[in-house]
């Protein structure tokens, strides 16, 4: 009677709890959920996370807000998400810092490869390498031969160490084998305008701080960093057709969720991310931003953490290289 | 003309019934958020951010300009009403708006700041209308060395003109700079006096430091005696200004207009000089310099004039070069580019409509502000009459909401607690705080300035003296500087910051 009881007690109990998860991955999610940014609001990565996030809301059927938790490079948000409860109404957006910032700070509140759970990719913004607009040279072999032969008055600028323009600074000074004058500045902003005002030579950022400055021909652009050329940058050249074979950089996002966030929620963020990709105004607004959504199949866990993999190994030798530390 | 046919066409996008309702909207809720304590533009607009995405471009950022007008008046009214400056432009509101209010005329500063904030308004926004691409022209001329010797003047000015307590005054101004130090050096990425704590390594939030030194200090006063308390309740007399009230305001609002427009044009932090130097100025010219930190009106009148004048012009680069000259700027890039226009140079030249609407929205924007607030100012006063028991801990709590939500950074909060206690350590030794926080606020620029321009020029001081610019801004340094050292002068001599003795 007893060991029958106890299979009655035990099977309820089993019943009970699967009726539960099935019930809990019913109902997920029947609340707000929030989207840490680690940056300021009004920032490139705020109006990714925005745009993804409105589409996201729509099929979640739950809104998803955004909370910008700025500071430390992005580590303070990542931080914060990685502390948060693993119930999967705290996620994380965050870009190629991510993995950048596993090398660049050497004290990190959190195991960057242990402390989360991936969503997906969300989209890889290409960089582009510009100058200001009487640079002399007219494309970017004669701009790595001016560079080479100046290299102690070329000057370029970067929005901050750990910031998407220093990475690529660095990389592009990697790649010439020539170190250059960097100067920092506090944010992509100062940056752009002492770059209009010819004040700084040559600067590499995201599209979504220089295609309009491009167009408008207040800059100078040398190069793409993605492997074809951009719809919205016809004339501007890859780096690869400029002769920089292996210059490839994109500032790429990706979602993350805490460690231990149920699979069920993970794989639900997963689904709804994929169809905020195809939605047509986030196609549309990114198209502007000289960006694209990343691919179906990249809105996943493991390509986000093949990604970041991939990324930490590669930035590694680069930054240790520079002897550059954010602390 | 050009010009009027394209300010026609501003007027027509921004006066449709529905963009006058959006604008209607902003400013209102602008007022409203901003009038929180401790809660400044910045924080209001990030706030209110999401509500705007449902909405037509242009009416969005029309609203989103309503909100920021709104949010910085409502800062300087809580900097009058309770000494809690939302901002650094209102921390100098602050200074006599506060002492005005404390004399009963809490309606009469309310009122003066608004027109004259509304007078600033109009003509800035008339320059940016007529002038914005010469200017901008000019603002691009400053690099890191000009920035250097523009900040070198507005240090000098300050600590010069002070006399009396002129050590007190240089040892805060010393005590900011050093406060300012605070954080990751941007050319090494070393973390300075953070003591180890991560969230201050993007430094010392400004919002935190202020409403800690002014309002939270003030608190504490406040609470010592009944006395004190007290006064605050003190029959409140006539809430617009008199005739003679009008007559001293009218010279500090011109000139106040002109300082504010000039630096506003600058993105490389001008507008942040823009009230200190209106004070200044004030001070230095007034027939009774001892009148200020007392309630005067002229310090009221300047700085808030100036203050909007800079607001205003602060677009400039926004608009002619799709480059955010501060945080607010920032975000309003953001809501442009979720609305699907990315801002840059031709801004002007694709989306007329829109460009020319958000200028004359800026104008309509102010003249709600003056309509809207001229019969609130009776309500806010009347807040003032609320027991003081029952005042101080709402402050305390909104206050404390507001600083939070710039960064939902808690670290802010325990500056704000640590910041309030030295304030009124401070208030004891009587030193002023408002040296303290110019000095905080040019610090940083002071140093970032010099050392890029250090290696812009590749470790040769001379750029300073043979970039013209620059040399020009060294050469008013070292005038203002002589002026004060001539014994004839020195009699003369003020102190710009000493607020009481």
């Amino acid at each position: 009677m007893k060991t029958l009881n106890a299979i009655i007690g035990a099977t309820a109990l089993a019943a009970a709890s699967l009726m539960s998860v099935a019930a809990g991955a019913q109902t997920y999610p029947d609340r707000t959920i929030t989207m840490v940014v680690p940056f300021a609001a009004g920032g490139p990565t705020d109006t990714v996370a925005r745009l993804v996030a409105e589409a996201m809301s729509k099929d979640l059927g739950q809104q998803v807000i955004i909370e910008n938790v700025g500071g430390a490079g992005g580590t303070l948000g990542a931080g914060r998400v990685a502390n948060a409860e693993a119930d999967g109404y705290t996620v994380l957006l965050h870009h190629i810092g991510m993995a950048t910032s596993a090398t660049l700070y050497r004290k990190l509140p959190y195991d960057t490869l242990n402390a989360f759970e991936y969503v997906g990719l969300v989209t890889e913004v290409p960089m582009t390498i510009v100058a200001r607009k009487d640079l002399e040279p007219t494309d970017l072999q004669g701009l790595i031969e001016y560079a080479k032969a100046n290299k102690d008055t070329v000057t370029v600028a970067n929005a901050g160490i750990g910031a998407a323009s220093h990475l690529c600074g660095m990389l592009f000074m990697s790649a010439l084998e020539t170190p250059l004058v960097t100067v920092p500045y506090k944010g992509t902003g100062p940056a752009m305008t002492d770059l209009l005002g010819g004040q700084v030579d040559i600067m590499c950022d995201q599209t979504t701080n220089t295609t309009k400055q491009i167009q408008g021909g207040t800059i100078k652009a040398y190069a793409v960093t993605s492997p074809e050329r951009l719809d919205v940058l016809k004339d501007v050249p890859t780096a690869a057709e400029g002769g920089l074979s292996d210059f490839q950089v994109g500032i790429w996002h990706g979602i993350y969720a805490p460690k231990g966030t149920p699979a069920e929620a993970v794989s639900r963020l997963s689904e709804s991310l994929k169809l905020a990709l195809v939605d047509p105004n986030v196609a549309a607004r990114f198209a502007e931003l000289g960006t694209e959504p990343s691919p179906e199949t990249d809105a996943t866990p493991e390509a986000l953490k093949a990604k970041l993999e991939g990324e930490i190994a590669r930035w590694k030798p680069v930054i240790e290289a520079a002897g550059e530390y954010a602390d | 003309m050009d010009f009027f046919s394209n300010l026609a066409l501003g007027f027509a996008t921004a006066s449709s019934i529905e963009n006058l309702f959006f604008c209607l909207i902003g400013v209102l809720l602008g007022t409203l958020i901003g009038v929180l304590p401790g809660i400044g533009a910045t924080a209001t607009i990030a706030m209110l951010l999401p509500i705007t995405f449902q909405l037509e471009p242009v009416s969005s950022l029309i609203m989103l300009s309503g909100i920021y007008y709104g949010a910085q008046y409502g800062g300087s009214t809580t900097a009058i009403l309770i000494n809690m400056p939302g901002e650094s432009s209102s921390a100098v509101t602050a200074i006599d708006g506060y002492q005005m209010a404390r004399k009963g005329r809490a309606g009469a500063a309310l009122s003066i700041a608004a027109l004259g904030s509304f007078f600033a308004g109009t003509v800035a926004t008339f320059l940016v209308a007529i002038f914005a691409p010469p200017l901008t022209a000019i603002a691009l001329q400053f690099g890191a060395a000009e920035y250097f010797s523009l900040m070198v003047v507005g240090l000098v000015s300050s600590i010069a003109l002070a006399h009396g307590s002129i050590i007190k005054a240089l040892a805060m101004v010393s005590l900011g700079l050093l406060l300012g130090l605070v954080g990751t050096d941007i050319y090494t990425g070393t973390p300075r006096f953070t003591l180890g704590i991560r969230e201050y390594s993007d430094g010392l939030n400004f919002v935190a430091v202020a409403v800690g030194v002014f309002g939270i200090a003030e608190i504490l006063r406040n609470l010592e005696s009944e006395k004190t308390r007290s006064l605050l309740m003190a029959k409140v007399s006539g809430l617009l200004p008199t005739k003679d009230d009008f007559r001293q305001m009218i010279a500090p609002v011109l000139r106040g207009t002109v300082i504010g427009s000039a630096l506003g044009i600058l993105p490389g932090g001008g507008a942040i000089l823009a009230s200190f130097a209106s004070y200044t100025v004030e001070k230095r010219m007034s027939k009774n310099p001892e009148e200020f930190g007392h309630g005067a009106i002229a310090g009221v009148a300047g700085p808030e004039s100036a203050n909007n004048a800079g607001a205003q012009t602060s677009f400039i680069p926004l608009l002619t070069l799709g480059i955010p000259a501060n945080p607010v700027m920032a975000l309003m890039i953001g809501a442009m580019i979720i609305q699907g226009i990315v801002p840059g140079p031709n801004v002007a030249t694709e989306q007329p409509a829109l460009f020319w609407g958000i200028i004359a929205s800026m104008w309509i924007g102010n003249l709600m502000l003056v309509v809207l607030n001229l019969p609130l100012i009776g309500l806010w006063v009347k807040l003032l009459t609320i027991p003081y028991y029952v005042l101080f801990p709402i402050i305390m709590a909104f206050c404390s909401i507001g600083v939070y939500s710039v960064n939902s950074n808690v670290y802010d909060l325990f500056a704000v607690a640590f910041f309030g206690f030295i304030g009124y350590v401070l208030v004891k030794l009587r030193c002023e705080p408002a040296p303290l926080l110019l000095g905080f606020v040019l610090g940083p620029l002071l140093e970032e300035n010099l050392r890029r321009a250090m290696i812009l020029a590749r470790g040769d001081p001379s750029t300073f003296l043979t970039r013209p610019i620059s040399a020009t801004l060294l050469l008013i340094a070292a005038a203002v500087l002589l002026v004060v050292l001539l014994p004839s002068v020195r009699k003369k001599r003020e102190a710009v910051f000493q607020e009481e003795d």
